[in-house]
């Protein structure tokens, strides 16, 4: 049991239970009384809580590396996946672009965001569209569900499970392994790197039957396949490593926007009323709700020693992205606390901000605006069950992964 | 007066091509440029005007003195 943090200013612990419940005071306080703070928890970390600071230092590519980008340190930053006779041989975190620094990310971006944009995501609505229909469906004549676990996760990995090609009845053990990865496996060296092979290992076994029989195949799998890097093929590894990033970052993200965006609305019926009275106003609603309770913090790794903000960081130090705190920055956003469905002035960084803005953007706001309107078309009037029941993931993504909503039925 | 996106800045966020329809176009990477020679009008200033606040990137500006 990790001793309680006493001062957050020089010891905040992003894994504490309070912290994952309820970050929103611990911010306040950093943005005001410690910008860039220090703690020595989790293998020790610098983290900004102000807009302008995540914008310099998530822009500042040349002075801090994506190499390392998970919030606790389990193990060195190696090169991502190495493929020998045996298989694949080395589970790690090398998910090009969003573990790569220029030159290499140039082109991997460059590569992975074609199957990402607007008009790409749009095909993928009608089935979201369906999907999330048929959820509420079949709970609905029930008056509860977990809006968590029964309906937001779901969603993203079914859609993704789709994109790559997989049966969607994976779905379910893509979510298992994903938490294992990102969730559970934060604090857990063990499961994190059993659960990486588990993943790899899956994707590898359909990366190799694409190769065998690629006429079989039309999906994000022979995308990459059939991609090349200056006139060769993109290397198998790297096409590997990318459909890890493709499960792993577009899972628990979406789930966890998709539950807190229920989350409010289930406490907010004024909020849920204009929706459904003015439905042009969603995509607009979405942002908010993204800037409102942004789902990621990511990392940096010091490349070389520098001083920022007047703090002494040394090459190898982490630096933990907390772009959810700094989308609620007073200097930017006007009352940052609530949410204003119609906000005019939303430059929230979400999805980060600079070249490593998420790749996925496209796609979890579609899901998200989906997911929403075909619950909303149902179920107009619903709320938390036992709203002090829920329960939270946090660290690296924060969302709530057990919500109890009920409505009259 | 003109609308112009800085394309050393726009990383593709979209959220210009979402708020201001007609205004910008991206291409497949999400990177967008103005529609047009990005000409505005005392009709679409208030447009142009909003997706500058709300560009993450702070890409995009509006020059008052290019006609």
């Amino acid at each position: 049991m990790a001793e309680p943090v006493k001062d957050w200013t020089k010891d905040y612990d992003i894994f504490a239970k309070s912290y994952i419940t309820d970050p929103f005071p611990v911010w306040d306080e950093l943005r005001e009384k410690c910008p860039v703070s220090h703690t020595d928890r989790w293998g020790g970390s610098w983290m900004p809580t102000r807009y302008e600071d995540l914008f310099n230092i998530a822009r500042d590519v040349e002075h801090f590396s994506s190499r390392n980008i998970l919030v606790a340190d389990v193990r060195p930053p190696e090169e991502g996946a190495h493929i020998g006779e045996e298989g694949v041989t080395q589970y790690n975190v090398g998910a090009p672009p969003i573990t790569s620094d220029p030159p290499v990310h140039t082109w991997a971006r460059k590569l992975l965001l074609p199957p990402f944009s607007v008009t790409s995501v749009a095909k993928w609505e009608p089935l979201t569209r369906e999907l999330c229909a048929s959820l509420v469906d079949g709970f609905l004549a029930d008056g509860r569900a977990d809006g968590a676990s029964g309906y937001a996760q779901i969603i993203p990995s079914r859609v993704i499970a789709s994109m790559l090609g997989i049966p969607p009845e994976m779905a379910g053990e893509f979510t298992e392994w994903v938490r294992g990865f990102l969730e559970f496996g934060a604090t857990d060296p063990e499961l994190r790197n059993e659960s990486a092979r588990k993943i790899f290992t899956y994707l590898y076994e359909r990366i190799q039957e694409h190769q065998e029989s690629p006429e079989r195949y039309d999906d994000l799998i022979s995308y990459l396949l059939g991609s090349t890097v200056e006139g060769e093929p993109v290397p198998v590894e790297h096409v590997l490593g990318t459909c890890f990033l493709i499960l792993v970052a577009g899972i628990d993200t979406t789930w966890s926007s998709i539950g807190s965006a229920l989350w409010h609305l289930a406490q907010h019926p004024e909020d849920r009323k204009r929706l459904i009275a003015e439905p042009e106003l969603m995509p607009n609603a979405i942002e908010e709700l993204l800037r409102a309770y942004s789902p990621v913090t990511m990392a940096r790794e010091v490349a070389s020693d520098v001083k920022y903000a007047g703090c002494p960081m040394r090459e190898g130090d982490k630096v933990l992205m907390n772009f959810p705190a700094a989308n609620r920055d007073p200097r930017v956003f006007d009352h940052p606390e609530q949410v204003i469905l119609d906000r005019e002035k939303n430059p929230h960084i979400a999805f980060g901000v600079g070249i490593h803005r998420c790749a996925g953007s496209n796609l979890a706001r579609m899901e998200m605006r989906v997911a929403l309107e075909e619950w909303l078309k149902r179920i107009p009037d619903f709320r938390l069950e036992h709203p002090d029941e829920v329960t939270w993931a946090g660290g690296q993504v924060r969302g709530p992964r057990k919500m109890m909503v009920v409505w009259p039925s | 007066m003109k609308v112009k996106v800085d394309s050393e800045k726009c990383q593709g966020h979209n959220r210009c091509y979402a708020l201001a329809p007609g205004m910008f176009q991206v291409d497949e990477y999400g990177y967008a440029t103005p529609q047009g020679d990005g000409k505005l009008t005392p009709d679409t200033l208030p447009l142009a005007q909003k997706a500058v606040a709300n560009c993450p990137e702070r890409a995009i500006e509006i020059d008052e003195d290019d006609d």
